[in-house]
């Protein structure tokens, strides 16, 4: 995308007829990398998010705390590939930064697997 | 380009780990996954086209919206810096396109056995063996079932004498935390983290 606010609410217009039409019928967002459990915060407030079109203000006011790429879809409802590509909107746009989890070369850190053993034994 | 921590205004410190819930149709993934997770299990949806490229009789993007596999997963908020998730395999031998997705970063699994059907958890087992992603075997015991013990199961899957495996009652949250816990021993003994026979 070329980050001018026309193209931005160009792609956006228009009510939600299927997700495709969501997203211009793109459904490559591979750009970031997102993953299920990559972690997302909107950066906007959920008073800032009014200024979005719609698809995206939702988004922008579920994550205002980080939650996973999964979460998010299942919450707003609309399939992951949809979701990739409206996160990947926000994300070149600024409005949500990212975190992706540890990858799979990388052997799990020994802290991490002790404080999850610890806090299933706490639940 | 946007970077991963780029604004000052919002930090965004957690990490996030996963760990998978497998098993053949019906063995009670999601009744493990919701007996441990803070919200109830939530769904989404992954389209099948977008991991099976090469399909050239789903040409349209009608078809393409209409073929889906619902992934099912719970969260549990382990502190404000560390968050696991669990997710539920679909459990339909047709959404293996799903798999490599899920297994992606996981730290582990669970393989859910029903004595009644044993050979419907054999794929899973396939799976992480060729993957090389840790697992437990989980033998979930139904009501009427009747109670192999988990050496014949263990016989029957011919998997890895290392390979842990409990009996276990996936609506029951002890029950699941029991499995998790081993799992997540059997996880740290396999990255030599724990001295080996604890
Ligand atoms: N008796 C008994 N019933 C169970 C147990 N676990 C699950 N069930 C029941 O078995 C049924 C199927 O459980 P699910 O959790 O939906 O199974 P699943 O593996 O997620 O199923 P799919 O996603 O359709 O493959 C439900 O009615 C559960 O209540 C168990 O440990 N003991
Ligand atoms: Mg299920």
């Amino acid at each position: 995308m070329s980050g001018e606010d026309e193209a931005w609410f160009d792609e956006a217009a228009g009510p939600l007829v299927r997700p495709y039409a969501v997203t211009g019928g793109r459904t490559r967002s591979d750009q970031f990398g997102l993953e299920l459990i990559t972690l997302v915060v909107a950066l906007p407030s959920v008073a800032e998010a009014s200024a979005l079109p719609p698809e995206y203000a939702r988004i922008v006011r579920l994550c205002q705390r980080p939650m996973s790429v999964a979460e998010v879809a299942a919450l707003i409802d609309l399939p992951l590939p949809v979701i990739k590509v409206l996160l990947s909107d926000l994300i070149e746009q600024n409005y949500v930064i990212f975190r992706r989890a540890a990858p799979m070369s990388e052997a799990p850190d020994q802290h991490v697997l002790q404080a999850v053993l610890d806090g299933i034994r706490k639940l | 380009m946007a970077s991963e921590n780029s604004d000052p205004r919002r930090r965004l410190t957690a990490t996030a780990v996963k760990l998978l819930v497998a098993g053949g149709f019906g063995v009670g993934k999601t009744t493990m996954v919701g007996s441990v997770s803070e919200v109830p299990p939530l769904r989404t949806e992954e389209l099948l086209t977008s991991a099976s490229e090469g399909v050239d009789d789903l040409a349209g993007v009608e078809a393409k919206s209409t073929t889906t596999v619902a992934l099912d997963f719970g969260r549990i908020t382990i502190s404000p810096e560390l968050i696991l998730y669990l997710f539920g395999t679909p459990g339909q031998d047709r959404f293996w396109f799903m798999w490599d997705e899920l297994a992606t970063g996981a730290l582990g699994a669970v393989v859910l056995a029903d004595t009644r059907r044993l050979e419907s958890c054999f794929p899973a087992v396939d799976f992480f063996e060729r993957r090389g992603l840790p697992f437990v075997v989980g033998v979930n015991c139904f009501d009427g079932a009747h109670r192999y013990g988990t050496e014949e199961v263990r016989a029957a899957l011919d998997v890895d004498p290392t390979v842990p495996m409990l009996l276990c009652d996936a609506r029951d949250r002890e029950s699941t935390k029991q499995v998790l816990v081993t799992l997540i021993q059997h996880v740290m003994r396999n990255a030599e983290l724990l001295p080996a026979g604890r």
